[in-house]
């Protein structure tokens, strides 16, 4: 187990700029993810940890040792691919003895650890098979047996969980995190899915166009959200263009277009100075009511429901306040509102974030 | 239309006919037991090849092919297989002109190749040998290992060796540990190609062997000159069982190891 830090790594790719400088601490022992679309280097960045890249520029360093120059094979890592690379002509048993192999565990002791490592994947009874034998499921806890058998200093994850189908991709995200909790290694995980990186993560680095965009707790990037980007991919938000009107001790009082002033708390809009601003309501929090509700502590306005999206227990809404159009997901309370209705929307201005202005 | 389909057959039947009756007529000859190839036959007999064993030049031609064809197999192989691995898992400045190149034996007449060696090695000042004899049959049998080999490498995901070395194991041992067994049925397929073009070829090996050497098919082509001795037949039919039963057997090797590993 080992802290990981990369101090301003870059990478280029001839004169595309993979990942601008980055910097990163990963504490011993934390499920640090990285987050972020398609192509904005969160790959790039796992195979500079793992050796199977060379930044270009920067430094990375495994348990305070700079690691830049040793190979992949010596930095007793864990790594588990998304297609998790199982080697087909070795029967489960051999390949999650693999890396023991490689390290000075005695003869006598490789077959207990293996099977340790099958139970801890809880697929005690297939070490004779053949990984074509697995199911993909099977297959995936198989390929961490295997990184974990090492007790590697760091495990690292590329979208593990993707190849997956979407009930399996529940069960196997609790069962990776009771496994990681249980050995507590330092563990990097990546994925493009908000909801298991929310899920699973200790920390999380969102991530755009080779840039991080916030670090945080699941709880912080997903409240208090640095920037828009991070505001739209964890959830759906509205981002309402308003003005700042005055910055108090407790709240900033922030004038938004048709609903009025909204006092957003001071540490949900850190950043925000008079003058232009933007208020992210979350879809969630946005409640649509009754015309004629009372909505006691709450900021509403009159709007009309344009679309509606039912999705079971929710149900999502596209309604037209003033000349905005605005999401709303609300649990289904009775019947959902019909498309025409005229229904008030209300939020909470503690439910909001404040963002600076362009 | 019905009448169509018909003729077609009837026509593929007679190509294929064409084909192998000849082959069939040599195979049953080398068994009878007069001294004349003609029909009826008037006796099953294993003479021809007994006194073909007992033929010291066939004898010596045999050994030189098979030697040859050895060497070549080897050689073939063991450079088939780096050039692809290179090809496919280095990045190699022009790697495309080189693959043309290297594939370019295959598209070349095989008559045109010989010569173009041959007056090749003139301009230097060498002379026929059987290491030049050695080197033609390698520049011929290289594409077929390569082309077989690289098909195979391609399909081997990088990933597995990435997981290999992340594991602990140096490229080296990566390389010997996974990717050489996954493409193992690739290499004895290249390989036995090699062995076969090798042992079958006639048109290079008349012009580069040098004096006094004879491999089966030049060995054959020469006793032709002479006379139509049965003893033909009955290297025929070894050649024959050679050359189809060894890529036979490959292919069941490569079977059987395709199925242990599971890809
Ligand atoms: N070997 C390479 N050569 C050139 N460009 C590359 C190379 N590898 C990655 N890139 C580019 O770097 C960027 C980041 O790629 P990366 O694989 O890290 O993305 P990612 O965040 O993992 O995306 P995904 O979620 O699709 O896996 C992409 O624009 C990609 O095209
Ligand atoms: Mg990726």
């Amino acid at each position: 187990m080992s802290s990981v830090v990369l101090d301003n790594i870059v990478k280029r790719f001839g004169s595309f700029t993979a990942v601008h400088p980055t910097s990163l601490e990963i504490p011993e022992g934390t499920f640090l993810t990285l987050l972020g679309p398609s192509g904005c280097g969160k790959t790039t960045n796992l195979r500079m940890i793992a050796g199977l890249l060379d930044p270009t520029e920067g430094e990375i360093l495994i348990g305070g040792r700079r690691v830049n120059d040793v190979p992949i094979h010596k930095r007793n890592l864990g790594i588990v691919f998304q297609n998790y690379a199982l080697f087909p002509h070795k029967s489960v048993a051999d390949n999650v003895a693999f890396g023991l192999k490689y390290r000075d565990v005695p003869k006598s002791e490789i077959a207990g650890r293996v099977q340790a490592a099958l139970d801890l994947v809880q697929l005690p009874d297939v070490g004779g098979r053949y990984p074509r034998e697995l199911s993909g499921g099977q297959q995936q806890r198989i390929a961490l047996a295997r990184a974990i058998v090492i007790e590697p200093d760091v495990l690292l994850l590329d979208e593990p969980l993707s190849a997956l189908d979407a009930n399996l991709r529940e069960d196997m995200r609790v069962e990776l995190k009771r496994i990681q909790d249980k050995i507590g290694v330092t563990t990097v995980f990546v994925t493009h899915d908000q909801s298991e990186a929310l899920a699973m993560s200790d920390r999380i680095v969102v991530m755009s166009a080779g840039r991080v965009e916030q670090v945080g707790t699941p709880e912080e990037v997903y409240n208090r959200p640095a920037s828009e980007f991070v505001a739209n991919f964890l959830g759906a938000s509205n981002i309402l263009e308003s003005r700042c009107t005055d910055t108090g001790r407790d709240a900033v009082q922030l004038d938004v277009p048709v609903f009025g002033a909204v006092p957003v708390p001071v540490d949900k809009a850190p950043e925000v100075r008079p003058g232009p601003a933007k208020l992210v309501l979350r879809a969630e929090k946005l409640l649509l009511l009754a015309e004629d509700a009372e909505a006691p502590g709450m900021v509403t306005a009159p709007a009309v429901v344009e679309t509606v999206d039912y999705q079971g227990q929710t149900v999502r809404y596209f309604i037209r306040a003033g000349d905005r159009q605005l999401q709303a997901i609300n649990m289904i309370d009775g019947h959902p509102f019909a498309k025409g209705t005229q229904v008030t929307a209300a939020f909470r201005p503690r439910d909001c974030a404040g963002l600076p202005g362009a | 239309m019905r009448w169509g389909w018909q003729a077609i057959r009837l026509w593929t039947v007679l190509v294929y006919g064409f084909m192998f009756l000849p082959v069939a007529v040599v195979v049953l000859l080398s068994f009878n037991a007069s001294q004349f190839g003609a029909f009826p036959m008037t006796g099953f007999s294993l003479r021809w090849f007994v006194e073909l064993a007992q033929n010291d030049a066939i004898m010596r031609a045999f050994r030189t092919s098979i030697v040859l064809g050895l060497l070549t197999a080897a050689i073939s192989t063991t450079l088939g297989v780096l050039a692809s691995l290179a090809l496919v898992r280095y990045r190699v400045p022009g790697a495309n002109a080189i693959s043309t190149l290297l594939i370019a034996p295959i598209l070349v007449p095989e008559v045109v190749l010989a010569v173009a060696l041959l007056l090749f090695l003139n301009f230097l000042g060498l002379h026929k040998s059987f290491a030049l004899l050695l080197f033609g049959h390698v520049i011929f049998t290289l594409p077929f290992v390569i082309l077989v080999v690289q098909a195979r490498l391609i399909a081997i995901r990088r990933d597995v060796e990435e997981a290999a070395m992340s594991l602990g194991a140096s490229p080296v041992q990566a390389f010997f540990q996974i990717t050489l067994p996954l493409m193992l049925p690739a290499v004895l397929a290249g390989a036995l190609f090699a062995f076969t073009i090798s042992f079958d070829d006639i048109t290079g090996t008349l012009f580069w062997k040098p004096g006094g050497v004879e491999t089966v098919p030049t060995q054959i082509f020469a006793m032709l000159r002479n006379s139509i001795s049965p003893e033909i037949n009955a290297l025929g039919t070894v050649m024959i069982v050679m050359t189809v039963g060894l890529p036979l057997l490959g292919a069941a090797i490569a079977r059987h190891l395709a199925r242990k590993s599971g890809t």
